[in-house]
């Protein structure tokens, strides 16, 4: 896991739920790869053709409320999202985020204060999120030991596969 | 301690828990349901073999019944396959219905357990005092795996129904009010308790629709402390020993709303949100291409039995379709030997496969851009039915059966009282 991130900000409003994240039609697809080319797609037509790697996604409350399909984060893995900043996240989506390896910080306040195609850099060992644009800095909350752990081997399944691999 | 904190802590072997903390659990039952190959995929990219306890997995083929689409169809195929080779019993094929509802019939739910299935309405199984969760394909893989997973105990709300409930109002009504009130994201990361004199006079699918919406609260789980009418359900279905756990005395909860249901109305939630409710008064009037009744929030047999009383001898607005799912095989059976199946048809309804149908928007009652549905599922997500430009509205099985006969949103309790 990179310590400091740098993207672009793609900038959402609250309860942007899985179906907007992942369309439910597509949930057929499993490869990632073909996964990736729905991303935001509910929500922004447009994320795909524009979301360059390491790019970050800001939204205000409950973001990846809903649905419990791994899509939505497999997705935005696949577009190359780099992080996810929000003032607030549904709990599934949370948990499948981490245990795919994106990192996802709650910074209260941060949908409100982010322009779409603003320049953010993150800190992930601090929590600080600088603006680059405007040269505001917020103040993500500090992700649990646990949750580090997991991001820092690449998500949980190489956790698992040490512990309990089965050969 | 809470009843679910001692369920969890009993699953993790420990003699108290307390909130925040992060235990590991042991999981009684974990279900997948079609959608999810990637809970196959992580499976084997963990270095699983043989999964932990076959008898402590069930497989759904309930969102994609029948397949619609080759990639579906083949998905299926990997996923029965994967039973054949584990020896999962427990595989629920493409004739039995929606996981939740599936779990219920066959006797595979009871109180005190914990149950995690791939679909975040598993919060459901609180209205028989189990911890259901919902989980994403990695974590249910992990179960599959070590037989066990972490969670977070959670702080719990209490909600507290007061007062009596009016005739052709229903436990949809009660929850989306709540929902209303507390908003969409109020319950994330917490547990819901329902108490108070109303539950005594909502039956266990009644029960069930309100445990199964604090999913769109946001929540982790939901709970409603076992009592007789449970028990009498379960009687003969359960073959499962089980204990009931008791909150103690002057346990103190995160938050507590008490909601006096008297005199209140059917209610509403209109695009794009399910926390965006009115009183359905708010809404009459508008024309609905499409009524839809079913799935795991409202398609018990009691549901279609409300239609069928609303559309007894009617036939539906010629401008309106009518699509009924009967939430599994069971609730079909039971609409076919009690006259409501005949009486929907003949009121013109589409009956399609037991299951998820168009809940989600795959198959079987898609929406055209443009068009309006009023459902008596649990989301009103853009695009949740198909196009992203549909209009859906919630609410009860009552107002669905009562739209598809006038064809506009309208309130139904008018239409209970002719009955
Ligand atoms: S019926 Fe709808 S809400 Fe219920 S499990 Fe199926 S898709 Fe989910």
């Amino acid at each position: 896991m990179q310590q400091i991130l740098k993207g672009k900000a793609f900038v959402y409003g609250a309860n942007i739920d899985t179906d907007q994240i992942y369309p439910g039609r597509f949930l057929d697809l499993t490869d990632p790869d073909q996964v990736g080319k729905h991303a935001m797609e509910g929500a922004d037509p447009n994320f795909v053709k524009e979301v360059q790697p390491g790019d970050l996604i800001v939204a205000s409350t409950n973001f990846g409320c809903g649905s419990s399909r791994e899509h939505a984060a497999v997705t935005l893995k696949a577009a190359g999202v780099g992080a996810i900043l929000a003032d607030s996240y549904g709990r599934i989506f949370y948990r499948n985020a981490i245990n795919l390896g994106v990192p996802l910080l709650v910074c209260p306040g941060i949908g409100q204060k982010v322009k779409r195609g603003d320049s953010l850099s993150l800190d992930m060992t601090t929590g600080t999120v600088t603006n680059l644009s405007s040269g505001e800095t917020m103040q993500a909350q500090p992700l649990s030991e646990y949750v580090m752990n997991i991001l820092a081997s690449g998500g949980i399944k190489p956790l698992i596969k040490q512990q309990y691999g089965q050969g | 301690m809470h009843a679910i904190e001692k369920i969890l802590a009993k699953a993790a072997g420990k003699a108290a828990v307390t909130t925040g903390e992060i235990v590991n659990c042991k999981v009684d039952m974990a279900g997948i349901n079609d959608l999810y190959l990637q809970t196959l995929r992580s499976f084997f990219e963990m270095g699983g073999k043989k999964v932990h306890d076959p008898n402590k997995i069930v497989v759904f083929l309930d969102h994609y019944a029948p397949a619609s689409t080759i990639m579906q169809a083949d998905n299926q195929k990997q996923f029965r396959e994967f039973c054949w080779e584990q020896g999962i019993d427990l595989l629920m094929d493409v004739d039995q219905g929606v996981c939740h509802q599936v779990m219920v019939d066959k006797g595979l739910v009871y109180p005190g357990q914990v149950l995690v299935i791939t679909d975040s309405h598993t919060t459901i199984h609180g209205a028989f005092g189990a911890f259901g969760t919902g989980v994403g394909a990695t974590d249910l893989a992990i179960i599959m795996v070590t037989g066990q997973l972490w969670f977070r105990i959670p702080e719990i709300i209490r909600i507290h129904l007061e007062g009596t409930l009016p005739q052709g109002v229903y436990a949809k009504d009660i929850i989306l009010k709540v929902i209303g009130a507390l908003g969409a994201d109020y319950g994330v990361y917490r547990g819901v308790e329902f108490t108070g004199p109303v539950l005594k006079q909502l039956s266990v699918s009644e029960r069930m629709a309100l445990c199964n919406m604090t999913t769109e609260l946001g929540a982790k789980t939901a709970y409603i402390q076992p009592d007789e009418i449970t028990l009498q359900f379960l009687q003969g279905k359960v073959q499962h020993e089980y204990e009931i756990f008791t909150t103690d005395p002057g346990y103190q909860y995160a938050a507590e709303h008490t909601f006096d249901v008297t005199g209140m109305t059917p209610q509403i939630a209109a695009p794009h949100s399910v926390d965006n409710v009115a009183p359905v008064a708010r809404y009459a009037g508008i024309p609905v291409n499409q009524a839809f009744l079913g799935t795991c929030t409202g398609g018990r047999a009691e549901d279609l039995a409300i239609a069928a009383k609303i559309l007894q001898g009617k036939k539906i607005n010629p401008r309106t379709r009518f699509i009924v799912v009967p939430a599994s095989k069971a609730v079909l059976l039971e609409a076919m030997a009690n006259g409501t199946m005949k009486t929907l048809v003949e009121a013109g309804a589409t009956f399609v496969t037991p299951g998820c149908a168009a809940c989600l928007g795959t198959h079987e009652g898609m929406l055209a851009a443009g068009e309006t549905c009023i459902t008596a599922s649990s989301r009103n997500f853009p695009g949740r039915m198909g196009s992203p430009k549909a209009e859906i509205y919630l609410g009860s099985p009552a107002a669905v059966a009562a739209a598809a006969l006038t064809g506009k949103i309208v309130d139904p309790t008018e239409y209970l009282k002719q009955g």
